[in-house]
């Protein structure tokens, strides 16, 4: 018991939260993950960057298993990814996810979205389910929208539902998949805020976006990926300012200067 | 048979006056097994076409085979033959008698298994249709907050998928009560059942078939119209 726990507070202690080792997919004839690497630290924010069709999304899907993998693996928190099934479920809990279209369960209200997890899935009794589910809608800014269906509100809102839908699992990590690519130019910064504030709590995030000013303002680290690889990884100043790859000078340049 | 006209003369008087000589089923008795037929195997087919469609959609491959090869071939066979192999060969040859004492409650409820049997693989490919309305994404955020297979197949995908099929449902519905008829086959005494006895008793056969008509047409519609008015009603909005 005791050399387990010890074993346990070794990993914490390296802070290592999200390990993937030489993970590679295929989808077809497409290589679409090519030998990946990256570890993610505990609390820190790391945003994936990189032209669309580079892997990108299919990265941050393989972290909870949306995406099977090939080869490699991909450890959280210490344990390895188990296959489909209960312990698939409970490490799915820990890992919260935000959608590119927030997918809100349509037949549910916002209120019951942020509730159904605690639930169904922490057993959590149901005031206590809809106190949190309250404080969360709260904390993003949502908290008067709590009996709409997710059909009603903007989509900068809805976003924002999916936040504190996943927030209310209290995950060790937060991914992120384009969060604000469907939205309108003028809701995404009230999602950008929320995830801002977040990373302030110190959150572990791996977020994967296009937005640059986030990756500027709240990434710990940035990685550029193209064509199925990591081809940089760099503290955002360094990366926007001076980019060493290639790859990276060109996709910057065809992004910053407009 | 001519008894009542022996009793009652003034009865000759009344148009319709040859209904009430029936009385083993009534006429509203034979409409009243026709709804509990339609009732008991609607309940179950809803509860098996569900569960069959749980199985088409599973990610395990024998499941998804026997729903598969269960809808392909009970759709296929004509629902006279399910109903008469209920009774001929499950009572006859199988002693499967559904713990009925008597004839009558064992074709009753041999029916009701046959009607289940069949209306069930249309139940499931209504509703198989319905899950593929729901988005990916739906299921997706359903397994990313750690619910199961079982769970977001029950919390999240089929509640939307039965209020996109209701209109559908309300067809095989429908279908399922005129279906009935067939159980007249094994002696039910249905609604049907009644309006053989009456046509070959009596000289008014068009009169006969309108009252029939009449009668399924007034169990159908309200189905249709509730049914209808509940699928615009529960609409998921999206």
């Amino acid at each position: 018991m005791t050399e387990v726990s010890v074993a346990k507070e070794d990993a914490a202690a390296t802070g290592e939260l999200v390990v993937l080792k030489s993970v590679n997919k295929h989808f077809g004839a497409l290589h679409v993950l090519q030998d990946i690497d990256l570890t993610i630290a505990r609390g820190e924010v790391v945003v994936v960057i990189g032209p669309s069709g580079s892997g990108k999304s299919t990265l941050c899907r393989t972290i909870n298993r949306l995406e099977t993998i090939d080869s490699g693996t991909i450890a959280i928190d210490g344990k390895p990814l188990p296959a489909e099934g209960k312990e698939l479920a409970r490490l799915r809990a820990d890992v919260g996810m935000v959608f590119q279209s927030f997918n809100l369960f349509a037949h549910k209200t916002v209120l019951e979205n942020v509730m159904l997890g605690q639930i169904k899935v922490r057993k959590a009794d149901k005031k206590k389910a809809e106190e949190k589910a309250r404080s969360l809608l709260d904390r993003v800014g949502v908290g008067s929208q709590a009996d709409k269906y997710p059909a009603q509100l903007s989509g900068g809102q809805q976003q924002r539902v999916a936040i504190a839908r996943a927030l209310a699992m209290d995950p060790k990590v937060m991914l992120f998949d384009e969060p604000t690519s469907a939205l309108d130019p003028e809701m995404i910064n009230e999602v950008l805020e929320v995830m801002q504030q977040l990373a302030r709590d110190g959150m572990t995030m791996i977020v994967v976006t296009h937005e640059m000013g986030f990756a500027r303002s709240a990434a710990n680290r940035v990685v550029f990926m193209a064509d199925g690889r990591i081809v940089e990884e760099a503290v955002p100043d360094q990366f926007f300012s001076a980019p060493r790859s290639d790859r990276a000078k060109d996709f910057l340049s065809k992004i910053l200067h407009h | 048979m001519p008894s009542t006209y022996a009793t009652h003369p003034e009865a000759r008087d009344i148009v319709f006056d040859f209904i009430s000589d029936y009385d083993n089923p009534t006429l509203l008795g034979a409409f009243w097994m026709t709804v509990k037929l339609t009732f008991f195997s609607g309940i179950g087919s809803l509860v098996w076409g569900t569960l069959l469609a749980a199985m088409r959609v599973s990610p395990v491959p024998l499941m998804r085979g026997f729903g598969t090869a269960y809808v392909n071939i009970v759709r296929n066979i004509p629902l006279t033959v399910i109903i008469l192999f209920c009774s001929l060969g499950l009572a006859d040859i199988f002693h499967v008698t559904m713990g009925a004492s008597d004839f009558k409650i064992q074709g009753f409820r041999l029916a009701i298994l046959g009607f289940t049997a069949y209306t069930a693989a249309f139940v499931c490919e209504a509703l198989r249709s319905g899950i593929n309305t729901v988005p990916m994404g739906q299921a997706e955020a359903a397994r990313a907050i750690g619910l199961n297979f079982t769970q977001t197949l029950r919390l999240i995908v089929l509640p939307q998928a039965f209020r996109a099929v209701i209109g559908p449902l309300a067809n095989v519905l429908i279908a399922l009560t005129k279906n009935t008829t067939v159980a007249a086959a094994i002696g039910v005494a249905e609604a049907a059942y009644l309006m053989k006895q009456m046509i070959e008793n009596e000289a008014a056969t068009l009169l006969i078939g309108a009252i029939f008509a009449f009668g399924f047409v007034v169990l159908t519609l309200p189905t249709g119209l509730i049914l209808g008015w509940l699928s615009k009603r529960l609409a998921v909005k999206r």
